[in-house]
């Protein structure tokens, strides 16, 4: 017999379950996830860190684990939330049960949990803090010991301690510097099959060592917690402008782009998170159906004003703001992840084009 | 050039400024360039082609008329929607044939065509008018879909070549024309093998061959189906997955997949026969992503321009190999199903894509706030079950493979697999209540009986050739502790499904377990309702032994059985409700609960909320008809939408339920309220808790709500209308002929037997020949003839098991009576007639099986005034309130009544697209209290004009099943034909269901001898005008001896060529073939066959020959021509 838990947001409301994960407790911001597939790959995205994802979808676990499908070389989302976990599984690639991964992982999950309710409930609530509870004694002020989202540096957690290298070299290709503010390993496989020979770099390294190490270009990457925190990206936006070297960010890069190019950030009330946001494209008129992951956006009229700077990509569902891009110089980025894992691969363009924009 | 503009800086910033002010702007770049547009329609409902496609058509009438289009439509099939006047703007129930279509085009001059609503009988139907140059000669546009990309997606060699060149894996294949050809492809392919004739139906004449014996059989039969002579010949990917993708495209090439559908049933049996889930449940998002590219490449290289498209794929288990299937350029069967479980209004949003507006533009209707440029996400999981009707036809072959033999399907949601399957169970109106434990043991009981060899090989069996049962039999092997690798090694069902189901079961076991511990305990009993056990079960589970020992007892004990099972269902439900466990009902919203949802489409679930809050109005529930089966058809989803408009009219909310995917009633714009639910007494009870409404409408939705009335109505149910009492005397015989009798009515002679020696003493009282069915059914289901006793006892033992709880009736079968129907409507004070409508097929043959036509032809004025006395009195004396039908027969100027329904019978659409007046919405009003006298109904209406209704048989789809027709009725859909005259009508509905009436040639006759002197002056008449006869000895020396050219032809066993060969040779246009009795069926069995297989229009019965005699003849005469014309046009001249 699983154990029962609760499942507890800051604002009291609560929900019983089971855990099939790790036994334990945890707290985090609770948001959810609106895929249908690709649990593993949510799973093991650094810019989870710190948050409790609840899946909209009900049935998790179907199709297993396996050793490819990791955004990253461990789970990184404080705890897992879903309406019934699957404890078979069936798929050709599977090696092993999902509940068996997060034991593994030494990461609490709970089932049994109307997560259709939560959504409703974050929807109009907002995202909040909450914890997974093998004891519900206390659990509001254990909550609200914990540091909120807003203000909060997690992309230093997640960076990488020291440089390396990703993937095939080839000595004709350019090379391209990663910043790791919790970069996702497609990412990186795409920058590789584009093209580049790619280097990841902790994310306060200095603008002036990657140039030294030969870089042509500079990727600012995806990564967890509030943009405005990772102050000091600013400088390193500031540097990019200055060299006039190629850059793309994704995600919490764009966000550190916006701030960088003299925009703002906000917090969304619960963020874009699922495979299914419709962008459009304001260049072509097409839109794309994008993967999404984040809580934070760029302010459309701190960024619509900034001479230089255009809006390329807006969100059909709510009209935020999708890319940016530099009008003179060879610098974008988008909000959503072209990079996919989970979700639609329509976007992937934007890797190639980053590669054309470097000679 | 880059995408995001790098190299494109001046248009880049061209469109930077135009958008900064976009946010979904108004502008509108529908299309200005045309104006009027033609849609095809799917016409009859057949195997493979059912009301989706009125649910397609109606949405796409109704978006184009929004838009600012002139919609002109044609549909052969008058039990419509889409055949609704108010919905286009002209509406032609004409034959769905190249020359009517052209005869309107030429009439209406449209711009464009919309082909891609109709199914494959529209997109036929562009190929054709493509072919012979009609869309170039009147300068007509197909949109949708171009001809190039039908034939790219329906050809299978262009297919292939499509994909190989994008790089897709297809099976190996080859196409061959001739036997020839085959017997080449099959040196390269290895059997087994797949032979799929081109373009057709449901994948009619498909098979799986793995010898070579068979081999040649099945390409001939192949050749013969397929209208161009073609069979594709596939390398069989048995066993392997199966999913479908729904994907839509706009001009603007944004691509975007509604919904992944996957395959409970593997590769091998048909799509359409297989169970299936939504959303797909076992690939993983890489695997998944990987189908989506393929399918967003796909619909690029076809060039579907614009709308909607479904592509089927396989996947091997073992390596994840894909290979791409087919694709249909249109919408579909499981498009309907993607749009019902998602929410997203795939038919609708693609006849806006077709004129030219993109999905950025166009609202999610659910939502508000998004566009439909986004892919739903769903929270809940969806099953949809065939549902079959095997038991309508002796000789079919139940085996499921790759050609579809379902008749209908029920859709389920649920929060979880588990809850949803069990909910899809027990909507598919076979008496059962989910996976099992339900009560219905005797398969058990006979599985026991067996030795575990004897038993593991039924098991094997039915696992590797399946049946409908194949469920059934999974929970058996789960009964007798066979493993899930055990049965996925026969049944290759994904494991992950499997184990699914064997969670039900130990899940079960827990739960009994539990009970025999420590009794019902409210924790183990929601458990049970989360798992989607319903009260039947759980009652059965904790009554087990009691209700199994009382099955055992056999027949005498069946009525004690079945109360037993409905007295522990009741008890369940006691305790649930004193122990407030109820379901929640959750939306369907598109979105994952991601945004606020404004449309109230809604399902049950055992979670922890109800977001159905019940408003303040007046408010009606409408119990929809549930699964398309055979005598319950779209017919009363017709009425039930109807019931819903009425309310609109009114202003009373209008709450639906229904089970059934393929409807427009599930459409969330029908009724104020959807609940997509099971239609039992259990489910129907939590809705109407929830919604406390004014009043619940049964007399709609045919059989099934009806089946409920009295135990909805034991339950506070309260039901407007005429009373479930007043049913009950209408159809309990007893209390009727207590009716008749009060009237002073005739009826044919009868009596109820409640056991063999009953029946056995009353038919013979009564004389042979006796009609005998069991009581409350619909259908005919089980209705014989009987000639003897011996046939009667034989009949007795099946009829009996088939309605435990009911007796069987018996009644003097009245021989070439005419058979009459009329529908009416009452309102306790007066009664308005809608139309007296006279069978073309004489008494004995099922109303549902028979033509018929309004006005009626050959009875006499003095008769039709008694009718219409009869039904206002017999209305009066039942105290109907709403709709009533009357079934006559007329013999030697005597009127006998047959039976009466006081509901919504299956005529109804056919009256009201007749005579111009919606009977269902009448029929409402005065549920609701208006008096017929204040609605100006009074006089039955006079029409100038004639319609024919009739019948549409799949006997093309049950190789062997013999195609006379019977009191067991087995049609599957109706058309209509409508002109000034008779003839011309007949010919032009048997023209719409498939029979194109020879206008030269050959007719051949075998005839019994008392049809010989009624149809001689009908043969003289085929000679005069030009017709060869060739007869069988009897009927030929019959025809000579009376002076009528004739030329004898021989009987299968009496030489060749003989007859049969003659129709291979496609030497005979006509075949007219009346029963000549016992001795001689085999004879006339294999004629028969063998017309139906090429296609030779057949005639069964006298009166069916004269209709069609006398049509032939006014359209030869007309050389050929047939008139079109709206039925706007006709309700002009109504008075």
């Amino acid at each position: 017999m699983a154990q029962k838990a609760w499942f507890i947001l800051e604002d009291g409301t609560e929900f019983e379950g089971k855990l099939f994960g790790f036994e334990g407790e945890t707290i985090g911001e609770a948001v959810f996830n609106t895929s249908m597939s690709g649990y593993q790959e949510v799973l093991t995205d650094p810019s989870y860190c710190g948050q409790i994802v609840a899946m909209t979808y009900p049935m998790i676990g179907n199709y297993g684990v396996n050793g490819e499908d990791v955004e990253s070389e461990k789970i990184q989302v404080a705890g897992f939330v879903v309406k019934e976990y699957s404890k078979t599984y069936s798929n050709f690639r599977a090696t092993g049960s999902l509940g068996d991964y997060l034991k593994e992982g030494r990461i609490v999950a709970i089932e049994g949990v109307d997560t259709r309710m939560l959504t409703r409930h974050l929807r109009d609530k907002g995202a909040m803090r909450s914890g997974i509870f093998l004891d519900k004694k206390n659990a509001i002020e254990r909550l609200k010991a914990h540091p909120q989202m807003n203000g909060l540096d997690l992309a230093s957690k997640v960076t990488c301690l020291q440089k390396y290298e990703f993937g095939q070299r080839d000595a004709s290709n350019p090379s391209v510097a990663v910043y790791d503010f919790g970069v996702k390993r497609n990412i990186l496989r795409l920058l590789n099959s584009s093209g580049f020979n790619v280097t990841v770099y902790p994310a306060a390294t200095p603008l002036k060592d990657v140039i030294a190490d030969g870089a042509k270009g500079v990727f600012l990457s995806n990564g967890p917690g509030d943009p405005a925190a990772v102050t000091y990206a600013y400088n390193l936006v500031h540097d990019i402008v200055k060299e006039e070297i190629p850059c793309f960010g994704i995600c919490l890069g764009h966000q550190i782009l916006g701030l960088g190019l003299g925009g703002k950030t906000y917090k969304l009330k619960f963020g874009h998170r699922g495979g299914n946001q419709p962008v459009k494209n304001l260049a072509t008129g097409k839109v794309e159906i994008t993967s999404q992951n984040h809580g934070f956006a760029v302010d459309m009229d701190s960024v619509k004003n900034i001479k230089d700077v255009e809006i390329t990509h807006l969100n059909l569902n709510d009209n935020t703001v999708e890319g940016l891009r530099h009008k003179k110089l060879p610098i974008f980025s988008v909000q959503y992840h072209p990079e996919a894992c989970p979700g639609p691969n329509d976007s992937r363009y934007l890797f190639e084009q980053f590669r054309t924009m470097i000679r | 050039m880059s995408q995001n503009g790098f190299d494109i800086d001046k248009k880049y910033n061209n469109a930077f400024i135009q958008t900064i002010i976009y946010i979904r702007k108004v502008e509108v770049p529908k299309r200005e360039d045309i104006k009027k547009i033609l849609i095809i329609g799917s016409g009859p409902i057949v195997i493979g082609q059912a009301c989706e496609f009125d649910y397609s058509g109606s949405q796409a009438c109704k978006a184009l008329k929004e838009e600012g289009y002139e919609v002109i439509l044609i549909n052969s099939n008058p039990a419509t929607i889409m055949t609704d006047p108010e919905l286009a703007d002209k509406t032609y129930i004409e034959p769905i044939v190249p020359e009517v279509i052209e005869k309107i085009i030429e009439k209406e001059r449209p711009d464009a065509i919309l082909p891609t609503v109709g199914g494959q009988t529209a997109l036929n139907a562009a190929i054709k008018l493509d072919e012979l140059g009609i869309l170039k000669k009147y300068n007509v546009e197909l949109i949708g879909a171009k001809i190039d990309a039908i034939k790219k997606a329906e050809d299978r060699e262009l297919f292939k070549e499509a994909m190989i060149k994008i790089g897709l894996s297809v099976p190996e294949s080859g196409l061959a024309s001739t036997v020839e050809e085959a017997m080449e492809i099959l040196n390269r392919i290895k059997l087994p093998i797949i032979i799929r004739p081109a373009f057709t139906l449901g994948g009619s004449g498909g098979n799986i061959v793995y010898n070579k014996e068979d081999f040649v059989d099945l390409v001939k039969k192949g050749l013969d189906e397929s209208p161009i002579n073609q069979v594709l010949l596939e390398e069989s990917v048995i066993g392997w997955k199966e999913f479908k993708l729904e994907v839509m495209r706009d001009k603007n090439d944004n691509v975007v997949i509604i919904c992944s559908i996957e395959n409970f049933d593997p590769m091998g049996v048909h799509t359409g026969d297989s169970i299936t889930v939504a959303p797909q449940q076992t690939l993983t998002d890489r695997e998944y992503q990987n189908l989506r590219d393929m399918a967003i490449k796909i619909i690029r290289e076809i060039g579907v321009d614009t709308g909607g498209s479904n592509i089927q794929f396989a996947i091997n288990p073992a390596d994840g190999r894909v290979i791409v299937i087919e694709m249909n350029p249109r919408v579909s069967r499981s498009s309907a199903l993607a749009s019902k479980a998602t929410g997203f209004p795939i038919a609708k949003i693609a006849a806006k894509l077709a004129v030219g507006l993109t999905l950025d533009e166009i609202a999610n209707d659910i939502t508000k706030e998004t566009p439909a440029s986004f892919e739903p996400t769903i929270d809940y999981v969806v099953v949809k079950i065939p549902r079959w009707a095997f038991e309508k036809f002796e000789g079919a072959d139940p085996r499921l493979g790759t050609q579809m033999k379902s008749v209908g399907e029920a859709m389920s949601i649920g929060r979880t697999f588990k809850e949803s399957m069990q909910k899809a169970l027990r909507s598919l109106e076979i008496d059962r209540f989910g996976f099992g434990s339900d009560g219905k043991i005797k398969l058990h009981h006979n599985l026991t009986s067996l030795s575990e060899d004897e038993r593991d090989t039924v098991f094997r069996k039915e696992f590797t050739y399946p049946t409908s049962e194949r469920i059934f039999y999974i929970r058996e092997a789960f009964n007798f502790g066979k493993s899930v690798e055990w049965i996925h090694n026969f049944t290759k069902i994904d494991p992950w499904f499997l184990n699914q189901l064997k969670e039900i079961v130990d899940e079960e076991k827990a739960f009994v377990k539990s009970f025999k511990q420590e009794g019902l305990a409210v924790e183990n009993v929601l458990r049970m309702k989360q798992l989607g056990f319903s009260d039947r079960q759980i009652g059965y589970l904790i009554n087990k032994e009691t209700i199994d020992e009382l099955y055992l007892k056999g027949p005498l004990f069946q009525k004690k059985y079945s109360m037993a099972l409905r007295h522990a269902e009741k008890d369940v439900r006691d305790f649930r409700f004193s122990h407030k466990i109820f379901p929640g009902f959750r939306v369907v919203d598109t979105c994952g609960g991601e945004f606020e949802a404004y449309t109230p489409y809604y399902y049950s679930s055992y979670d922890t909320e109800n977001e159905s809050l019940a408003t303040e109005r007046k408010k009606i529930m409408i119990l929809g008809g549930g699964p398309n089966r055979i005598g319950q058809g779209i017919e009363f989803d017709y009425c039930c939408c109807h019931a819903s408009f009425a309310l609109k009219e009114e202003g009373i909310e209008s709450i639906m339920i229904n089970s059934n995917p393929e409807t427009v009633s599930t459409d969330y714009d029908t009724s104020d309220r959807l609940y997509f639910e099971p239609l039992t007494l259990e489910d129907i009870l939590h809705i109407y808790n929830n919604e406390k409404p004014d009043g619940v409408i049964v007399q709609f939705g045919g059989q099934t709500p009806l089946r409920l009335a009295r135990d909805l109505e034991e339950n506070g149910v309260h039901i407007i209308g005429t009373s479930p009492d007043s049913i009950d005397r209408a159809e309990d015989r007893e209390r009727f002929a207590k009716v008749i009798e009060k009237l002073k009515l005739n009826q044919p002679e009868n009596g109820i037997a409640f056991n063999q020696d009953d029946a056995i003493k009353i038919a013979g009282h009564i004389g042979y020949p006796v009609l005998v069915r069991p009581s409350y059914v619909l259908g005919g289901r089980a209705m014989a003839i009987i000639f003897d006793e011996e046939s009667l006892v034989n009949y007795i033992n099946t009829a009996v098991e088939l309605s435990p709880e009911h007796p069987i009736l018996v009644d003097k079968f009245l021989e070439d009576a005419v058979e009459v129907d009329v529908d009416a409507i009452c309102d306790g004070e007066d009664v308005y007639i809608g139309a007296i409508m006279e069978h073309v097929e004489e008494a004995g043959i099922h109303s549902g099986d028979s033509a018929c036509i309004i006005p009626p032809l050959t009875i006499s004025d003095r008769l039709q005034e008694e009718i219409k006395n009869t039904t206002k009195a017999l209305a009066l004396e039942l105290n109907v309130i709403g709709l009533l039908n009357i079934q006559y027969a007329i013999k030697d100027e005597t009127l006998y009544v047959i039976e009466v329904n006081p509901r919504a019978s299956r005529t109804v659409p056919f009256v009201s697209k007749t005579i111009g007046i919606s009977l269902p919405k009448i029929a409402v009003k005065v549920m609701l209290g208006a008096k017929l006298k204040d609605l100006g109904l009074i006089e039955m209406k006079r029409i100038p004009y004639v319609s024919v209704k009739e019948a549409v048989l799949p006997f093309n789809k049950f190789p062997g099943v013999d195609i006379l027709l019977s009191p067991e009725m087995r049609s599957t859909g109706e058309v209509m034909g409508i002109s000034m005259d008779f003839g011309e009508s007949y010919f032009k509905a048997e023209l719409a269901a498939g029979d194109r009436l020879p206008l030269k040639g050959t007719v051949f006759f075998s005839i019994n001898d008392k049809n010989k002197p009624e149809l001689l002056e009908d043969a003289r008449k085929l000679v005069s005008n030009g017709f060869k006869i060739i007869a069988t000895k009897g009927t030929a020396k019959y025809f000579s001896d009376h002076g009528i050219e004739c030329e004898m032809v021989y009987k299968v066993n009496e030489g060749r060529p003989n007859v049969v060969d003659r129709i291979k040779d496609q030497d005979i246009d006509l075949v007219i073939n009346t029963p000549l009795g016992k001795m001689t069926r085999d004879d006339a069995y294999s004629i028969r066959q063998t017309a139906i297989r090429y296609k030779v229009p057949t005639v069964t019965t006298l009166s069916a020959a004269k209709a069609a005699i006398e049509g032939l003849i006014y359209v030869k005469n007309k050389n050929g021509e047939l008139s079109v014309k709206s039925i706007q046009e006709y309700y002009k001249e109504v008075r």
